[in-house]
């Protein structure tokens, strides 16, 4: 546990001291916080959820960007095999890098905390849907870094790493708009895998078993590939 | 210390390593030599457990490679090819990471890192970004990672290659030093180095050993051939090989090409290693030839290796 811990810090600080997590975060902020503002006066209705619709698409680009270097980088500059000699197991490095990820993704999402504080002045604003919002958030993007490491485990080039990641994402987030071009028989399993569709449940403010497992599952299968992919390697 | 059996790696249809098998002793020096493409690496990889055996077993100390990895490892430094570093780190930074891992506290971090600074010359240069760093700073950075826990067994994969020869004699100098105590494993084809640095010698070709010697035996064992080199002026070939063909001991003496036109150059073959050179130079005396170059040739280990490792037809 603690070498995962020190992979992941050492990740997590290779991000903050380059310019890429400031870049990254500041386009985040700048994208959601547009779409979300020029339409929010219309509606007039103090809650976040254009904000919240809008995530999965600004994920599915935001965070293969992040995670395209994580395996990527390392075996393109061959720094995997000094750090895989270390005494660590495959399992710590996964782990360690995952969730470097996933706090990258918490960090970037920190800042949007303010929108429901400013919100909550202005109008009734109900804390469960954001409160669920927030959780969900997470989930979606602890679900898009297992994915987004597993593209980044298949190349060494970080260009490929990102696109991969890029098309995996965007379909699991936009499949469940796309049901009109499948078999009725179909719908129901493609339906379901629409990670749109959990996260709105979610962000509704139901926090309900079956979509986490979802995510959960997303985040094995993500992971479990990427472990596989590694050791075909070795 | 090290054993290793019936060692094979594929990579797909390729085999990279064929069967080998090896054992290395407690403080030994050890080179593995071979050509590019021999299986140097790969067979360094799987020491270290990068790569896993397609078969075969390897044995560090009473653990089984594939049962006890992180055991190992941590009895283990290893040096890459070419040191392949984090980039965008500052060496401190990553030397400081590299300990940590190891599962040093911050005290005996500090320590630690000073000692290898000494060591390895990083002083100037614990400041700087990895990516600004030479190839021969580079290198010794990868060294320091290397030793950081003070490992019992170092394996290096080509520690010299590219640096420039101040660098190298300074690398070499590192290793004579830690291999004192420490079990050295080190990869190269640059036969010098084993000279300088190994106490024995493995030589890998195709995937296969085929030679595994002190290297002090390998230089007699090879080859029954015994050479004197001579270069003469102001003499006729026919009357040289008649008079020194005559002397005891030699085999045949054979034209070879002189420096200039006007020296004969004549190689004389030898039955045995006795040193023929006195008789031969008062056979000389005697007649009015001019002796400008006279050399015993004596067997390198750069004419044991292409002798091993060329492809005969």
């Amino acid at each position: 546990m603690q070498q995962v811990i020190r992979i992941c810090k050492k990740e997590l600080k290779d991000y903050f001291i380059s310019p890429i997590a400031y870049i990254v975060i500041s386009i985040f902020l700048l994208v959601t916080g547009w779409f979300f503002f020029t339409t929010f006066f219309y509606y007039n209705q103090a809650d976040l959820r254009n904000f919240f619709d809008l995530l999965p698409i600004t994920f599915s680009f935001l965070i293969p960007a992040v995670t395209m270097r994580l395996f990527s980088e390392e075996l393109n500059v061959g720094s995997y095999e000094m750090l895989l000699t270390l005494p660590v197991t495959f399992t710590d490095i996964l782990f360690g890098k995952f969730l470097a990820g996933v706090l990258f993704v918490a960090a970037a999402l920190i800042p949007t905390l303010a929108y429901p504080i400013c919100i909550a002045f202005m109008g009734q604003l109900d804390w469960g849907p954001v409160a669920g919002g927030y959780i969900g958030a997470v989930l979606l993007g602890a679900s898009f870094v297992a994915v987004g490491l597993f593209a980044s485990s298949l190349t060494r080039n970080q260009i490929i790493a990102f696109i991969v990641g890029m098309v995996i994402c965007f379909t699991l987030a936009l499949i469940d708009k796309m049901l009109l071009f499948f078999p009725r028989s179909l719908l129901g399993v493609i339906g379901y895998l629409g990670a749109d569709y959990h996260f709105k449940n979610i962000a509704k403010g139901i926090v309900d078993s079956r979509d986490i497992i979802y995510f959960f599952s997303v985040v094995f299968i993500g992971l479990y590939s990427t472990h596989l992919v590694m050791q075909e390697k070795n | 210390m090290i054993h290793v059996e019936n060692l094979t790696k594929y990579y797909n249809d390729f085999c990279a390593v064929d069967q080998i098998n090896f054992n290395i002793k407690k403080g030994e020096i050890l080179g593995l030599l071979g050509p590019n493409g021999a299986g140097k690496t790969t067979t360094l990889r799987m020491l270290t457990g990068y790569f896993m055996p397609t078969s075969g077993t390897i044995r560090v100390k009473d653990y089984l490679l594939d049962e006890h990895l992180i055991e190992i490892k941590k009895m283990m430094g290893y040096l890459p090819e070419s040191a392949p570093l984090y980039h965008s780190m500052l060496v401190y930074d990553y030397l400081d990471y590299v300990a940590g891992i190891r599962g040093m506290d911050k005290s005996q971090r500090i320590s630690r890192i000073r000692q290898l600074v000494d060591l390895c010359g990083l002083d100037d240069i614990m400041h700087r970004s990895i990516n600004e760093l030479s190839k021969g700073l580079n290198q010794r950075v990868g060294l320091a990672h290397a030793m950081m826990t003070d490992p019992e067994i170092l394996i290096l994969d080509e520690p010299t290659s590219g640096l420039d020869p101040n660098q190298i004699a300074e690398i070499r100098d590192i290793i004579r030093k830690i291999g004192k105590e420490k079990t050295v494993v080190l990869s190269t084809h640059i036969l010098s180095e084993v000279e300088a640095t190994c106490d024995r010698v493995v030589i890998i070709d195709k995937g296969k050993i085929v030679a595994d010697d002190v290297t002090e035996n390998l230089k007699q064992a090879a080859g029954q051939k015994y050479f004197i080199h001579l270069t003469l002026l102001n003499a006729d070939f026919q009357d040289v090989q008649d008079q020194l063909g005559a002397i005891e001991g030699v085999r045949a003496v054979q034209r070879t090409q002189g420096a200039k036109s006007i020296d004969l150059g004549i190689r004389l073959e030898c039955e045995s290693a006795e040193d023929l050179r006195k008789t031969i130079y008062q056979t000389i005396k005697q007649t009015p030839w001019i002796l400008v170059e006279f050399q015993q040739e004596t067997k390198t280990l750069e004419t044991v290796f292409r002798e091993l490792t060329s492809v005969h037809p």
